[in-house]
């Protein structure tokens, strides 16, 4: 654990906006993730400005000054004896001692971070030593670089970055799939199992599909209507089936097939359950909510086209179709 | 036109019990409102970002939300979702909002503040 981390954005403001996608929700981990993953040695700043005990303190000043640095490490014969940072100049000038060498005024008492150690462990160690900058040493306790809150910030962020842009590609790839995948036709698809009376489960499959759909680049109109449709013939399929059903999305670039089949008990009489408010829900299923006799209804209005075919003791197929604009997906418009 | 109402706004004056993660209620603006307690006339009626009152309180609700992208949820006279509901509902970054008043006045006293459907 990390008894030193500074809460995220989120944990402080709570999330912005009404829902997080999952990549946020990978976002906001992969901070705390990062810190234990990135290595002291990787964020660090490796080509140092270094000083000798001898220096008189005004030198070091100019060094500060012209690279814009806020500390320098002391060596002597290649070994680490000091840190001399700004505000122990400070302390020299109060007395007007910028004349006098480092080793009147340096910090010699060393605090150093392992090279290898995760930056994690550099965020402890400035918590605990109150410190701005740490020397970094390697196995053989040679000095290899400094690090600053500064370099871990920067180091998290270009990483952060990085991921971003992996997290883009992965999404370009996705919307452009039928763009780059050539074939005389190219079809999509997605099955799932749905169980009879699974409740718990009801509208998983919906959700699953609306977020693919999406993914690869629908609009967010026709996705709501697929997920709209497909959620009720997804309880179609746990409220009334003997056995449960396959629910099945196939996408091409000019259109989005959705179907279920099921192998019983079917309808005896399909205009029957097309009748807005028709329905042959039990009490308790009605108890929930569901059993409106509107479920059909509302499929019709969200596709262009719906198709019943049913068999008593054999099952039922619903198949339900909505055309694609040609700018989703990025697709061709097929001949 | 502007809801002046922010969802903050809406849990103090209604005094509602907020059952999901605490987040940033003011950032949230509903564009109207939606009464049924029957799923699909949910799904035929309610828009993206509409509040969603109802007397339903069991899992099914969270998948309905999610699907419509509601603003959140306002579950009337006190009928307690379970803890799977309410886990489900933080996975899917739904808010439920819990009141013992029945769906009629709930309704109307959002009415008065001007959270009126557009269109």
């Amino acid at each position: 654990m990390c008894p030193t981390r500074t809460p995220t954005r989120q944990e402080t403001h709570g999330r912005q906006g009404r829902s997080i996608t999952d990549h946020d929700a990978n976002e906001i981990n992969r901070v705390e993730e990062l810190s234990y993953d990135l290595k002291i040695n990787e964020v660090m700043t490796a080509h140092m400005h270094i000083t000798s005990p001898e220096m008189p303190l005004s030198k070091v000043l100019e060094i500060l000054r012209i690279n814009r640095i806020s500390g320098v490490p002391v060596m002597t014969d290649n070994q680490l004896v000091g840190i001399l940072s700004l505000e122990d100049i400070v302390r020299a000038m109060e007395k007007n001692e910028l004349s006098a060498p480092v080793s009147q005024y340096m910090t010699k008492k060393i605090i150093t971070v392992a090279g290898h150690d995760s930056i994690v462990k550099a965020i402890q160690t400035f918590t605990d030593s109150k410190l701005g900058r740490l020397p970094v040493i390697d196995e053989n306790n040679k000095l290899v670089g400094m690090i600053t809150k500064g370099d871990i910030t920067r180091g998290i962020l270009t990483a952060l970055q990085k991921d971003y842009k992996e997290e883009e590609v992965r999404r370009y790839r996705a919307s452009h799939l039928f763009e780059d995948i050539i074939s005389d036709r190219t079809t999509l698809v997605l099955r799932y199992n749905i169980k009879a009376h699974d409740f718990t489960r009801g509208g998983n499959a919906s959700s699953h599909i609306k977020r693919a759909l999406l993914r690869l680049g629908a609009n967010p109109q026709i996705a709501r209507r697929c997920g709209i449709a497909v959620y009720e013939a997804e309880m179609n399929l746990i409220i009334h089936t003997t056995n449960g059903g396959i629910l099945k999305l196939e996408v091409e670039s000019h259109r989005i097939t959705m179907s279920t089949t099921d192998d019983g008990p079917g309808i005896a009489d399909i205009a029957q359950v097309l009748q807005p408010g028709y329905s042959t829900a039990t009490e308790q299923v009605r108890e929930m909510g569901f059993g409106a006799g509107m479920g059909l209804v509302n499929i019709k209005r969200c596709v262009e086209k719906m198709e019943i075919e049913s068999t008593i003791g054999k099952g039922t197929k619903l198949v339900m179709r909505i055309h694609v604009p040609t700018e989703n997906f990025n697709g061709r418009k097929d001949g | 036109m502007d809801n002046l109402m922010n969802l903050q706004q809406i849990i103090d004056q209604l005094n509602l019990n907020v059952l999901t993660d605490p987040r940033d209620f003011a950032l949230i603006q509903p564009d109207g409102g939606y009464s049924s307690d029957l799923l699909s006339c949910v799904m035929a009626g309610a828009k993206s970002n509409y509040l969603w009152i109802t007397l339903q309180a069991h899992l099914n609700i969270v998948a309905v939300a999610a699907l419509l992208d509601v603003a959140a949820i306002i579950i009337t006279e006190n009928a307690q979702p379970d803890f799977a509901t309410i886990s489900k509902a933080n996975e899917q970054g739904i808010i439920l909002l819990l009141t013992p008043k029945p769906t009629y006045e709930i309704n109307g006293k959002l009415w008065e503040m001007d959270i009126r459907n557009q269109g």
